[in-house]
């Protein structure tokens, strides 16, 4: 099967200005990426905000130069032919209301078929059933200033499929919807894959639930390295001989959940304060290993309110790779 | 061991040829959606009515006071039309850059239709057709105003209207390459841009002889108002409606139209070519510092 997308140690680094006289710092945004997505598949790339995921979709549609490596989509090298790639592929940005706020959402989507080529009959057709399918159907003629935030995302996941392009890139897509109209759009775009034989799409989110639910495979990206690529249920195979446990239990009263770690037996531990209680979530390499997280909970005076045996999902897979959760990773700043 | 990335190569001429036509046409269609839709129409009409007048007002009171109301000596006519001509540069060439700065701010389009199969120099120029045609609006009620209010001495009958539709063209052709250079260097720049246009043509305002001819400015400025297609144009453009009055002054006076034509053609052709290899390097930097889609919220 042919690549779609392939990237040869693709590394982006920014250079950050700092105050007058500081010096600029280095960023590294992205490292050594090696990535190959086949023609026809759905590929999420899972991680924290600021893992690279955006850098790396800048970077495949053309806008971003990387700082060293190389990169093709659509068979196509992106150094040398940007021009070719252009034509085959286009992007949605999610969290964000673009669009020409004085033009009428067909208009705007419209405008854009006319810039790829296509002849507006078809156009005119092919918007009225997207706009049908997201919901916005009766929206055809308002202004798009005039749409919410979320109808406004709406539009512009049509305008990314409206061009029917050979490799779609959806970055964040369902950010800022609701929970209805993130299910519908992830229908949609599970369906539009399934549909469109060889057609490809690369999805970037830090939903778990999103990346696990439609993806054919996964990599997870962390400080711009990817960690792991396979399927979402090889990643999670691996976790499925430990055993997974998520406990609510009261506050740790000083004591963190390193006590935890260098018990006998856990692999990995996360922990979240919230609204007067504590959440733990142990990754054990074995049943047996409770016992003793029990013991040291008794010993340190905490109280279980909650527990829960589960299985893995790529949170964990996340968690055993780089030890701590992405809402850790995010809140750290790592 | 990783590889160096040489620049993006980008091609100026698009490999598909059907790109220019198509990216001009639907870029000026978008452009005049912005221009016209902005307000009322009727709203519109009236500021598209009182703008150039009040700008050409504040010049004629000037004026007045100066020269204590000498109307009838041509310096007037000189200074009115190189006024309501320069309205044009405003418009086609601080619209074009603006149109850069207004989708990567404010409409947070630009990085779309950078990706777009588009020939996006031929997108910047589609956009200044709608401000072409603002402009002319502008430049229409300010010269009518002169001539039916203040004796600007335009007889249609006598105007070389052919010399003047010519002058336009090339006059519009290289403001808009004059736009596509600063629309460029608005690429690469990112903080405090939204001033670029106007400071660009607020300062070319004093070397082209718009208001007064270039004998006025030191010996040493000079040469820049020389080196500006600006100038010649201009001063095309009076002479193709007000004739021998615009040959009063020695600035150009030793210059046929033809020689002006001529050298507007040669200076024009510089400017786009300058234009057009100052886009390819600006392009590869705002790709290589990720400006393309960045948001300042300035």
């Amino acid at each position: 099967m042919q690549q779609a997308i392939f990237t040869k140690k693709l590394s982006r680094i920014y250079k950050l200005r700092g105050g007058k006289k500081t010096e600029p710092k280095e960023l590294i945004a992205l490292k050594d990426v090696d990535l190959e997505v086949k023609q026809g598949e759905l590929f999420g790339l899972l991680g924290p905000n600021g893992a690279g995921k955006t850098t790396l979709i800048k970077i495949l549609t053309t806008l971003l130069a990387p700082s060293s490596g190389e990169a093709w989509v659509a068979g196509h090298n992106l150094s040398t032919d940007p021009d070719r790639v252009r034509p085959l592929i286009n992007m949605v940005s999610g969290g964000e209301s673009s669009g020409y706020g004085l033009l009428t959402v067909r208009e705007n989507l419209w405008m854009f078929a006319q810039f790829y080529g296509i002849p507006s009959q078809v156009a005119n057709q092919r918007i009225k059933d997207l706009l049908e399918v997201v919901g916005l159907g009766d929206r055809l003629n308002t202004k798009s200033s005039d749409l919410s935030t979320g109808l406004r995302q709406k539009m512009n996941i049509v305008r990314g499929f409206l061009t029917d392009p050979e490799v779609l890139f959806l970055d964040e897509p369902t950010l800022g919807l609701d929970v209805g109209a993130s299910r519908d759009v992830r229908r949609f775009i599970r369906s539009w894959v399934d549909q469109n034989e060889g057609k490809t799409l690369l999805l970037t989110t830090h939903y778990m639930v999103e990346a696990d639910e439609l993806c054919d495979r996964v990599a997870i990206i962390n400080n711009g390295q990817v960690l792991a690529c396979d399927t979402p249920a090889r990643l999670k195979r691996d976790l499925q001989k430990d055993a997974i446990f998520r406990m609510e239990v009261s506050p740790l009263n000083g004591a963190g959940a390193g006590v935890f770690e260098r018990l006998s037996g856990v692999r990995k531990v996360t922990h979240e304060a919230k609204d007067g209680s504590s959440t733990l979530e142990f990754i054990l390499a074995e049943e047996d290993a409770l016992g003793a997280v029990v013991n040291t909970m008794t010993q340190q005076d905490i109280h279980i309110l909650n527990l829960q045996k589960r299985e893995p999902t790529l949170e964990d897979v996340f968690v055993s790779l780089t030890g701590k959760s992405m809402a850790e990773v995010e809140k750290s700043g790592d | 061991m990783t590889t160096k990335t040489s620049a993006y190569k980008h091609s100026l001429i698009p490999q598909n040829p059907g790109w220019l036509p198509r990216t001009f046409r639907f870029a000026a269609w978008l452009g005049w959606q912005i221009e016209s839709n902005w307000a009322d129409p009727f709203v519109f009409a009236i500021y598209s009515v009182i703008k150039p007048i009040s700008s050409a007002a504040i010049l004629v009171v000037m004026y007045s006071v100066i020269t204590k109301g000498a109307f009838e000596n041509p310096v007037f006519p000189y200074i009115y039309l190189g006024n309501a001509f320069y309205i044009y540069v405003g418009a086609i060439m601080a619209g074009i850059s603006w149109a850069v700065i207004e989708d990567r701010e404010h409409y947070r389009m630009l990085k779309y239709m950078y990706i777009a199969p588009l020939h996006y120099p031929t997108y910047l120029l589609g956009r200044g057709v709608a401000r072409f045609l603002t402009g002319s609006i502008s430049v229409f009620i300010t010269i009518a105003f002169g001539v039916l209010f203040l004796n600007v001495p335009l007889n249609i009958y006598a105007a070389d209207w052919g010399l003047f539709f010519v002058s336009l063209g090339l006059g519009v052709l290289m403001l808009g390459f004059m736009g596509l250079l600063l629309g460029s260097i608005t690429m690469v720049i990112v903080n405090h841009v939204w001033f670029l246009g106007e400071a660009v043509a607020g300062a070319l305002f004093l070397f082209s002889g718009a208001i007064f001819p270039l004998e006025v400015l030191p010996a040493w400025l000079r040469p820049v108002g020389y080196a500006m297609p600006l100038t010649y144009w201009l001063e095309l453009m009076r002479r193709a409606l007000i004739g021998d009055v615009a040959r009063a002054f020695p600035t150009l006076a030793g210059f046929s139209n033809m020689e002006l034509i001529g050298i507007l053609l040669a200076t024009t052709a510089v400017i786009g070519l300058a234009a057009f290899l100052t886009y390819r390097y600006c392009d590869y930097r705002a790709r290589e510092l990720g400006y393309i889609d960045r948001v300042t919220n300035y």
